[in-house]
């Protein structure tokens, strides 16, 4: 008889009646295989592995997050309510002790969305992990969150949402923007000014093989996350870096992701990204739910898997291995790059044109963060997309100080109400969330 | 007239219906080693006086498989596996003789590594040195594609007396389950056909030449003939007894449960609008998960004639039996001595009830009475927290789309229906612990003997159509069928239903009543690339559990 070794939960809800439209990769029949190979396998039957049913998310769990333009409903389908619900439902489970680890898998997906929305972006509408994270935040005082997203696209959603975060690090691994959507997530992204060094990506050259792969999990992803102790550690595990996906040029097999998933030993998994349905999606889930239970998972592999074939070039082992020592050396001197960075004229703005993909929204970004040694910083986003006049969206962090909570109330208060379309206020220190008209 | 049997842990109920009135019951004593003489007793004494060709129909649900596994007395049989990628197949052992061999399929059910003819061979060889007859045959996705189970069965028929193949079980997915319920099925088969074929025999020689059925426990029932072909489908057919007694009673709208309180368990069940629960795969019959269609029911240590105890100062009551109640002549006291002591009826000796009771209520410083009521009200206690949990797990099964969550209701049942023995008793004090309506099944004490009787036959099917790889299989029953591009949702229904009605006439269903009913079912547009290269449908069609129509 199989027993877990590690008490797992597992969320699947594949949405079988949802599709961004009938041809896209985020289809109806996305998970279809998935829920084949993990049904025929017996995985769920196995003493240990835990199936919950998804919870939705509340209205209050997606603003204490997002700025949704001009209102959640009409940035969320029901899907949307459910996949972020069951990563929340995967992180009460683990947190609650029902189990020791967890994995979502579910679908849309949620790691290009940023705190502002205004549409769709790379298949992603709502961010389902942070969601999730910020929940177990404001229920069970979790504090130090550290995120590794393996999709083969940048997090740069997520990246976007902890920017000016001190306590949650971000690591994105994905295939090199120069050569993939969303474009972003280079060595130099390395947070804001209050939060310098707790944004780390490692952009991995493509055709990179799990040889590359699973170095730069043990040699860069795995030292930081030592030094940074997180309480809790999500994958944002997406399944595009397989050497099948149609979308992407990486060489990672089914094995690779377990082999990663062992190495990373996440609390929580979320699925990301992954489109090579038939002949990967099945293969790799079930490497990393068998990974996560702590189960043996030797003998999987793809039908058509060929070693030889997927091997990487040297050039690649050594691109990535000088990558290692430039993200390593970073992560070494932030203090120093904050104060660099600090030093900079106007360190608290940034000007940004965001694009969403999907909708075809052009969104233009002017952000300004109190800089601040006490805390995240209140932060003030002005944003212009489908309508003339931009919006206001003021955050105030968990634990703000004194000097942050006058601040964003000062934003919120004094702001003119005929200059903007709409006023958003995001107040973590009271969970309390206000749009709309003013006072 | 109809009869029914039911074989219980301690007795045996038989009874004679005419139309749907009673007109006999009979209860004997379990003989445990030797069911064969116990069903011919039973049988023997619910036919006496009466002209057998009055008989019609006989329908009995029996022990014997689930004994077979529950006294480790399965026979040694040969289970030849052929696993493939994923989790290694070793780990799903089942018996002594037990293979694995190179050959795999994937999930849409193309040959992705050749099957090792020679490994089987041998296997073969080796099975027919030590003298084994029987063999199971398991592929992972067999149900996606028949072709390796039946190479492997074709390979090992010449040094075996008989192959059974995983496919022809059950259409579901689950590899480790179709393992087995293939050697449940194989390992019972032996003494299952030697047992009815004998039984039958000696019924002819009575004088009852109508043919037996089988209950399953999905609450249906099937002739011997199909049960020789699937004899674990008789495993743990008893829960469905009662569940198949109590329909009747039940609203025909809205959730019900259905307690069937015995001397050791009570066993519990949810009716929807009159129809049973299914489980959502199959039963478990300890140490196995299989596929075998089951009705939902949860058993818990609580009965008329739980022991009650003291531990640690505190009360317990059961999950043992150590006897009947000291009322009726036993050694330790139970639940049925508490409403003796309480004059709640019963016909035993309360004198002696009071006297079981004594120590126990010395032990808790209260008096008789006292400890009457909290050792039943306890028991109720426990029944009712069982039922929450049943509920709530039902409650908590998830679902795959966005229609079903959102559109999701729970249930909530308000209704009661409860038999067995002790059964007025346990429904007058439930009466006032639950939030809704408790009724007592009438004929509470046989019930589960009227719901085998009247059961009808049941039986499942599940199609899977790929308009790409242009088939459609049926793989439980070995059909496979080339199918057009243009194959539809609704050419798979009619399909389906086709097949299903094929079968429950096979299985002994009165053509006449056979009502089908659709499971699941789902069309999933295939996509490579940009293109829509087919359609991916799967159906399942049941013959939906339920009474035997009135005129029958």
């Amino acid at each position: 008889m199989l027993q877990a070794k590690k008490k797992t939960g597992l969320v699947f809800f594949p949405a079988f009646d949802w599709a961004i439209s009938p041809t896209h990769p985020e289809r109806e029949e996305r998970l279809l295989y998935t829920q084949d190979q993990v049904f025929e396998e017996g995985l769920l039957d196995i003493d240990g592995i835990v199936e919950f049913k998804p919870d939705l998310v509340t209205i209050n769990d997606v603003q204490r997050v997002h700025f949704c333009v001009p209102d959640p409903w009409a940035v969320m389908t029901e899907s949307h309510f459910i996949s972020a619900g069951g990563a929340k439902t995967i992180g009460m489970a683990v947190m609650d002790g029902k189990v020791e680890r967890g994995f979502a898998l579910v679908r849309p997906p949620g790691h290009h969305a940023c705190r502002v929305v205004h549409g769709t972006r790379g298949f992603c509408n709502v961010n389902i992990e942070a969601i999730m994270i910020e929940y177990l935040r404001r229920a069970y005082g979790v504090e130090r969150v550290a995120i590794v997203d393996t999709d083969c696209h940048h997090g740069d959603g997520t990246q976007d949402i902890y920017w000016h975060d001190p306590h949650t690090l971000f690591i994105s691994m994905h295939q090199d923007g120069r050569t993939l959507y969303p474009g972003t997530g280079f060595v130099q992204e390395m947070g804001g000014p209050n939060a310098i060094g707790t944004t780390i990506n490692i952009p991995l050259p493509p055709h990179t093989s799990d040889e590359g792969y699973l170095y730069a999990t043990k040699e860069i992803v795995l030292p930081i996350l030592a030094d940074f102790k997180p309480q809790l550690i999500i994958n944002s595990a997406g399944q595009d870096n397989h050497y099948s996906d149609p979308i992407t040029n990486m060489n990672i097999s089914a094995q690779g992701y377990a082999a990663l998933t062992t190495l990373l030993q996440a609390d929580i998994a979320v699925l990301e990204g992954g489109y090579a349905i038939e002949g990967a999606l099945p293969y790799i889930n079930t490497g990393i739910i068998l990974a996560m239970a702590g189960l043996d998972y030797n003998r999987l592999r793809e039908p058509d898997f060929d070693a030889e074939r997927y091997r990487q070039s040297r050039d690649i082992t050594e691109h990535i291995e000088l990558l290692g020592e430039k993200v390593l050396k970073i992560w070494r001197q932030r203090e120093l790059l904050a104060e660099t960075a600090r030093a900079k004229s106007y360190p608290d703005q940034r000007n940004r044109h965001i694009y969403y993909d999907q909708d075809g929204i052009h969104e233009q970004q002017n952000e300004m963060i109190r800089i601040c040694d006490d805390c995240g910083g209140a932060l003030r986003i002005e944003s212009t997309a489908v309508r003339p006049k931009p919006i206001l969206a003021v955050h105030i962090p968990v634990n703000a100080c004194p000097a942050c909570l006058d601040q964003g109330h000062q934003w919120y208060e004094t702001a003119d109400r005929n200059k903007f379309a709409d006023i958003f206020l995001q107040d973590r220190t009271t969970d309390r969330y206000l749009s709309g008209a003013k006072k | 007239m109809i009869i029914g049997l039911d074989v219980g842990g301690t007795h045996t109920d038989v009874i004679l219906l005419h139309g749907r009135q009673l007109v006999r019951e009979v209860k004997i004593a379990t003989d445990a080693d030797n069911l064969f003489q116990t069903l011919l007793a039973g049988l023997g004494a619910v036919i006496e006086g009466i002209d057998p060709k009055s008989i019609r129909r006989a329908v009995l649900s029996t022990t014997l498989a689930t004994n077979l596994v529950a006294q480790q007395k399965l026979p040694d049989v040969g289970m030849v596996v052929a696993g493939g990628p994923g989790i290694d197949p070793r780990h799903f052992r089942t018996n002594p003789f037990y293979y694995t061999v190179d050959g795999a399929q994937d999930h849409r059910g193309r040959e992705i590594q050749a099957l090792d003819e020679y490994q089987v061979q041998s296997i073969g060889k080796d099975l027919k040195r030590h003298g084994i007859r029987y063999a199971g045959v398991v592929s992972k996705f067999s149900v996606r594609n028949t072709a390796q189970e039946e190479k492997m069965a074709a390979l090992l028929q010449p040094y075996v007396e008989r192959v059974f193949m995983g496919h022809l079980f059950s259409g579901n997915l689950n590899f480790p389950r179709r393992i087995a319920t293939t050697y449940l099925n194989c390992a019972v088969y032996p003494v299952h056909k030697m047992f009815f074929e004998a039984m039958q025999k000696a019924l002819t020689q009575k004088g009852l030449t109508v043919p037996i059925r089988i209950l399953r426990p999905d609450g249906g029932n099937m002739n011997i003939e199909s049960s020789v072909n699937h004899p674990a489908q008789t495993i743990l057919s008893g829960p469905s007894a009662s569940v198949m007694g109590a329909i009747s009673s039940a609203p025909a709208q809205g959730s019900c449960l259905v307690l069937d309180i015995g001397g050791t368990t009570t066993d519990m069940a949810v009716l929807i609008d009159k129809d049973p629960l299914l489980e959502p795969l199959g039963i478990e019959v300890s140490p196995y998960k299989t596929l075998i269609r089951a009705l939902l029911t949860q058993s818990i240590g609580i009965g008329g004639d739980s022991s009650v105890r003291i531990r640690d100062g505190k009360l317990t009551i059961g999950p043992d039996r150590t006897g009947r109640a000291m009322a009726y002549g036993g050694s330790a006291p139970t639940p049925t001595d508490a409403f003796h002591v309480l004059g709640r009826g019963g016909s035993g000796d309360v004198s002696r009830s009071r006297t079981g009771l004594e120590p126990v209520a010395q032990a808790l410083g209260l008096n008789l009475e006292q400890t009457a009521e909290l050792i039943f009200t306890s028991a109720c206690r426990t029944i009712l927290e069982g039922a929450g949990k049943m509920i709530e797990a039902i409650n908590s099964k998830p679902v795959y789309t966005v229609h079903e969550l959102w559109e999701g209701s729970r249930i909530d049942p308000k209704h009661m229906l409860v038999l067995g023995g002790p059964a007025p008793q346990f429904a007058a004090q439930l009466q006032t612990m639950f939030d809704g309506k408790v009724e007592v099944v009438p004929n509470y004490q046989v019930a589960n003997a009227i719901g085998c009787a009247l059961a009808r036959t049941t039986c499942e099917v599940t199609l899977f159509a790929d308009t790409a790889l242009g088939r459609a299989t049926a793989p439980s029953e070995g059909f496979r069928q080339a199918i057009p591009p243009g194959f539809t949702l609704n050419n798979a229904r009619d399909l389906t239903d086709e097949l299903l009605r094929k079968k429950a006439i096979l299985r002994g269903a009165d053509p006449e009543d056979i009502e089908t009913e659709i499971l699941e079912e789902s069309q999933f547009n295939m996509i490579r690339g940009f293109q829509t290269i087919g359609k991916n449908i799967r159906v399942r069609m049941q013959l939906k559990p339920g009474l035997i129509s009135e005129d029958d």
